[in-house]
């Protein structure tokens, strides 16, 4: 029996569209993963050198300490990408299988998923540097298991979780809340959990507890599902309730309101564009790096424009780039109804102009590091708005990627959106506005660079038109291709 | 008027579709009727320009269709499941249908109030997104948004399957109802015979991609078509014996 699960976990891998697809995906998705896992091994083997001869604190405790955001880190990454794999259970239930035995081959799926095996490539290298430098073996592999077996709990934590909707907001508050009273000095929650995770080093058999835990959690997730093993129970999809919005107030902006209305619910509405806004929102916060002097690479001046473009532009390259990919679900409707490519890109452009204000108005805390700082975040708001806002929307029409709104997956790029053709127009996007201000500001002075790439600004207003012209005609000849691409889902 | 003129189109040397010529008058009510893979929906699919002929051509309303777009304005169809925008609700969905044929609220809240009855309650007013409603109540809302904005050619791709028995007889009612108008071509396809012989003028069998029949309804149509679709089944019935 088990031997007809896997072989249909085989095919489902191997014949998913997203992996058969081409091979440059394949070996971009390849290299992801081994830079990851690289990565994520080099910083386990290092880590107790970085902290013991840099720092001069002990390893085994800072990153007892770290642990408690490490975990939390991991679970709000689960709770965002990992997925219990409902849909491949449906056909089973038909068969002659034992429930028992569908559901515990679900929960062991999830064991082997690549968010449990990662942290492996941390924590061994970690652990063995341990060990070579002295550390009882006997208690740093207690202490290896009892993280793990936490790791693992996440991984039954979240399947519970998938669905709970407050969730992510009620654990980011929770971590900006603690992070920011612990870099005050107020109030140190790692002080009280380090211990607690040091002691399965120093007490081994502490690490019965995890175990125990993970055992427990694994029969509740068990008997949960095997109870809730039907189609309109476990399986179900969850509903929202529906809200009817009318959004009238919109209706000012003549003929492209119809789109802008339309847009205005996609996003409020589907899983996948929500998340788009969400890291939008986090590119607000990338400034930082550059401004507070974080890291020295970043320190070169023309380094500022290219922070600026980011904050302001977040949900530019995020929304932008897959119109109209976002309307792939029902492409077909939009190509035999009365619609007017004109109207349509119009609409796309004013909310990616509209977003662009209100980041640029939510960057305003930047002022902290001084007026300069917000004067080059303004500037990369007005190229953002003069020029990239049509770059993207150029370079989006040669993406024939369909979306599925309904979730998460690829919501962190996607290797087919990266073709030659929007790679190239990722030039004027990012690199001529650094070239442009570096140029004013090595020879003049950096007011002078900022004038520059806001004459830029300007001056792309004038080219609109122009790239408008040349993406409705992009969309008409590729309109075939397009319909056939978004007909494949998945 | 639709002129269809020696169109072809073909997948990979396979001829899925292949008319050498149809018209179809105005005010025509006309079902299209074949078995799976026959070229129906293909037929469909190149009336609204969503693929690319191999050769020949369509001609609605004067409009080359995949030369012009000036016949968007006054076609409507409902094909499948792409046709709706999944994270509306109904209303939201006949709104912008009605905005796109410059209908306003109003005007839409006016038209929809026809078809009460057609929706039997379970449309308006609920608090579910398109997505998250039973195939049969999506494919209501489609059809009825096909007849948003008083199109003169509307294209509806088996608009029987997935319907209850009563929508069936409410939908029959509603495609009836277009003979009155001169204007209005209606363009079904169907598998149920009975159900396009009752409401279609004409009758075009599609078979492997190519018309057979070219129909005038009357009493003696269903028969005929009977006939037809059972006649490989019923020659083989004679040659295997069959075992109780």
């Amino acid at each position: 029996m088990l031997k007809h699960f896997f072989s249909l976990q085989w095919k489902s891998f191997f014949r998913s569209a997203s992996f058969s697809t081409n091979l440059g995906m394949k070996i971009l998705m390849g290299f992801i993963a081994l830079y990851l896992i690289a990565t994520f091994s080099i910083l386990g083997g290092a880590a107790y050198y970085l902290i013991e001869e840099k720092l001069q604190l002990n390893a085994l405790e800072v990153v007892s300490r770290i642990l408690i955001y490490y975990l939390v880190g991991d679970l709000l990454f689960r709770y965002m990408l990992q997925k219990m794999p409902v849909v491949n259970i449906k056909p089973l239930l038909y068969l002659p299988f034992k429930k028992g035995k569908i559901v515990h081959f679900s929960l062991w799926k999830t064991v082997f998923s690549f968010f449990n095996i990662i942290h492996a490539f941390f924590f061994v290298p970690f652990c063995v540097v341990l060990i070579s430098n002295g550390y009882e073996p006997l208690q740093v592999i207690t202490w290896f298991l009892g993280i793990y077996m936490l790791l693992y709990c996440n991984n039954f934590i979240n399947i519970f979780l998938n669905g709970v909707n407050a969730f992510l907001g009620v654990v980011f508050g929770c971590i900006i809340i603690l992070g920011t009273l612990q870099y005050y000095g107020i109030f140190d929650i790692t002080l009280y959990t380090g211990p607690v995770f040091q002691l399965f080093y120093g007490v081994p058999y502490t690490v019965l507890a995890p175990i125990l835990l993970l055992i427990v959690l694994y029969y509740v997730a068990f008997s949960y599902f095997r109870k809730n093993l039907y189609l309109d129970a476990g399986l179900a999809s969850k509903h929202q309730e529906a809200k009817a919005e009318d959004l009238d107030w919109l209706n000012r902006f003549g003929s492209i309101s119809v789109f802008l209305k339309n847009d205005i619910k996609l996003i409020k509405r589907n899983k996948r564009s929500k998340t788009s806004v969400f890291m939008s929102f986090l590119f607000i916060f990338y400034g930082l790096l550059f401004f507070t002097g974080a890291l020295e690479v970043y320190q070169g001046a023309p380094w500022r424009i290219f922070a600026a473009i980011f904050v302001t532009g977040g949900f530019l390259f995020s929304f932008g780039q897959f119109v109209p990919s976002w309307d792939s679900a029902y492409y077909p409707l939009m190509m035999s109804q009365n619609i007017r490519y004109r109207d349509y890109l119009n609409a796309k452009w004013w909310l990616l102009v509209m977003a662009t204000i209100v980041t640029t108005i939510l960057a305003t805390f930047y002022i902290y590091y001084g007026w300069e700082v917000y004067l080059a975040i303004v500037v990369g708001a007005i190229y953002n708005i003069g020029v990239n806002s049509h770059m993207v929307l150029w370079g989006g029409a040669y993406v024939k990627t369909p979306i599925d709104l309904t979730t998460n997956k690829k919501a962190f790029g996607d290797a087919q959106a990266f073709n030659a053709k929007t790679l190239l127009l990722m030039l004027p996007k990012l690199v001529l506005p650094v070239l442009l201000y570096a140029a004013g500001h090595y020879t003049v002075c950096p007011f002078l660079g900022y004038l520059l790439v806001v004459l830029t600004g300007i001056l792309g207003f004038a080219f609109k038109e122009k790239v408008f012209n040349k993406i409705e005609k992009v969309y008409k000849t590729e309109k075939y291709k397009t319909l056939a691409a978004y007909k494949q889902k998945n | 008027m639709i002129t269809v003129e020696n169109l072809s189109k073909t997948y990979n040397g396979n001829m899925v579709l292949s008319i050498e010529n149809l018209e179809i008058p105005n005010g025509q009510i006309f079902g299209l009727v074949g078995n799976n893979g026959a070229g129906k929906t293909t037929l469909f699919s190149l009336l609204l320009d969503l693929i690319q002929p191999s050769s020949g051509f369509v001609k609605n309303n004067d409009v080359q269709v995949n030369a012009s777009e000036n016949w968007k304005p006054f076609t409507a169809a409902f094909i499948d499941e792409t046709f709706l925008i999944g994270y509306l609700t109904p209303e939201e969905y006949f709104y912008f249908i009605g905005e796109l044929r410059g209908l306003n609220k109003e005007d839409v809240n006016v038209f929809l109030k026809d078809y009460e009855e057609f929706f039997h309650g379970e449309i308006l007013g609920g608090k579910k997104y398109l997505r998250d409603l039973s195939k049969g109540n999506q494919k209501k809302v489609g059809i009825v948004a096909a007849f948003i904005g008083k199109p003169k050619v509307i294209i509806l791709d088996e608009p029987f399957a997935n319907l209850d028995p009563s929508t069936q007889f409410r939908l029959k009612k509603l495609i009836k109802n277009f003979k009155d108008e001169p204007e209005v071509t209606v363009l079904i396809s169907s598998h149920d015979l009975l159900h396009v012989t009752e409401v279609c003028e004409r009758i075009v069998v599609l078979e492997k991609g190519k018309t057979v029949k070219d129909i005038q309804t009357s009493e003696a149509t269903l028969k005929e078509l009977e006939t037809f679709f059972s006649e490989e089944i019923l020659s083989d019935a004679a040659q295997i014996p069959v075992s109780e």
